[in-house]
């Protein structure tokens, strides 16, 4: 069970009927999901379900094909896009971390210069702490491991105080102790900052760890959407119990 | 040869008309080299084709091209333009070797922003950068391969000798550089001068492959 503080009744994204289609395949298909401020929600599914095109929707990097997203009532349509300032108060952690040729420390601070602040040293050290990687703040980030790499990543996202941090699979490739960091350091924005969280796991048992709600999506669509005791205890659909069993081979 | 005034003049005027070429060069060509790379549009692939084609286009053809197009009787000449340079003027060599350096700058440029990882620019994007900021952030990504693109440009004009010698004339003291002074010593028959040009020519060139070579080592230590 998490232990992660529980969020409030305040709506942070609405979906309503939105899907998504590349050449004519249609990829995802939600009639409605809602998702509260300040809570843990976790997407599960197998690969192909349409979870990573979904967080590229609620990061208002693709627009959805149909239907609208809502993020605190400004709308994410085919064919009206989110102001800059509402996309820089979301932001993603991917699976693969891909850092600029630069110091741990530039790359922690560069979507702070994107904003244009400058004085960011407090904010920079601050998230290096978080992730444990002062002593690393001046070395070059090519060389870092994985498990480092992912958590500069992590820290160049938290640095930015979002109100939203989306995780693709971030703990897919690393070490139990990486992982362990990493869950702490989300747990620990969550809690502190009350930033909203969703995070996308094939793992069950990190989705027990960490979720306050649990969505499971199965060809595009969301088979089940619950509160995580539910979700694991007593789950209404029979593909969500044979998940939840682990009879779902990814 | 030393302290020869009219010699420092030929190095100094090929540095001159070489630099600014490539600063025109580089001014429009890694923009559009970016453009390409990280544009999807329709005739993209018969531009790249094109771009290509340009690299290895003769330069002496260039140099037919823009003296047909600057002369009294061309279609830019007939204009009498203060904004278009005359022939045998160092303002059009200028204009061949641009002409010249330009595809070599844009397609080097393409093709190392076209290896920086796909994925960046997803990942920049979702940290808050706008369409020129990702733009921006991949071109610095992929700054080795274009100060290689610059080297190239400027490699591919300060030894270039057809189209200087079509456009410029090789007058003395006004369009004369090193390569067609080289050219000139040849056929009177001076090989000495000759070779001392020729050494002084590679001399450069080395000299700001060094240079830029040293910015890339500084730059890949950013």
């Amino acid at each position: 069970m998490s232990t992660s503080a529980l969020p409030g009744n305040e709506q942070c994204y609405e979906l309503r009927e939105v899907t998504k289609q590349y050449g004519g395949r249609r990829v995802l298909d939600i009639t409605t999901l809602d998702i509260r401020r300040g809570e843990i929600v976790v997407l599960v599914g197998p690969s192909g379900a349409g979870k990573s095109t979904l967080l590229r929707m609620l990061n208002f990097l693709e627009p959805p094909t149909s239907g609208c997203i809502r993020y605190h009532g400004i709308a994410s349509c085919a064919d009206q896009r989110v102001p800059l300032e509402a996309r820089r108060r979301v932001t993603t952690v991917w699976q693969r971390p891909i850092l600029l040729k630069r110091s741990v420390e530039a790359n922690i601070r560069f979507g702070l210069q994107l904003r244009g602040r400058r004085d960011s040293t407090r904010q920079v050290r601050q998230a290096l702490e978080q992730v444990g990687l002062c002593a690393l703040a001046q070395q070059q980030a090519r060389t870092l491991s994985g498990g480092e790499a992912q958590r500069v990543a992590l820290a160049r996202a938290m640095v930015l105080d979002p109100d939203v941090l989306l995780l693709d699979e971030p703990t897919a490739n690393l070490d139990p102790y990486n992982v362990g960091l990493i869950e702490d350091a989300v747990r620990g924005c969550n809690h502190e900052k009350g930033t909203t969280i969703v995070w996308v796991t094939h793992n069950v048992f990190q989705a027990r760890r960490l979720a306050h709600r649990v969505a499971l999506l199965l060809d595009g669509r969301v088979v089940e959407f619950a509160e995580a005791s539910a979700f694991f205890d007593t789950p209404q659909d029979p593909r969500t119990a044979a998940f939840v069993r682990g009879k779902m081979v990814y | 040869m030393s302290g020869d005034p009219a010699l420092f003049e030929i190095v100094w005027l090929s540095l001159q008309v070489s630099g600014v070429a490539l600063l025109i060069s580089t001014t429009v060509g890694i923009p559009i080299g970016a453009a390409l790379a990280m544009s999807r549009f329709t005739g993209r692939r018969l531009l790249i084709v094109l771009l290509y084609t340009g690299m290895g286009f003769p330069p002496v053809v260039v140099g037919l091209f823009v003296y047909l197009m600057l002369s009294h009787s061309g279609p830019l000449g007939s204009l009498n333009s203060a904004l278009i340079p005359a022939l045998f003027t160092p303002g059009a060599m200028v204009v061949a070797q641009s002409i010249i350096a330009f595809p070599l700058v844009a397609g080097f440029t393409m093709t190392a922003v076209l290896g920086v990882d796909p994925g960046l620019r997803l990942q920049i994007q979702s940290l808050g950068a706008t369409r020129w900021q990702t733009a921006l952030t991949v071109l610095v990504e992929a700054r080795i391969g274009v100060i290689v693109a610059m080297i190239a440009g400027f490699g591919g004009i300060i030894s270039e000798v057809g189209a200087v010698m079509l456009v410029g004339g090789n007058v003395e003291g006004s369009t004369r550089v090193l390569t067609t002074a080289i050219v000139l010593e040849t056929r009177k028959g001076d090989f000495e001068l000759a070779i001392a040009l020729g050494l002084i020519l590679i001399g450069i060139t080395f000299l700001i492959n060094i240079a830029m070579l040293r910015l890339q080592g500084r730059t890949t230590e950013i």
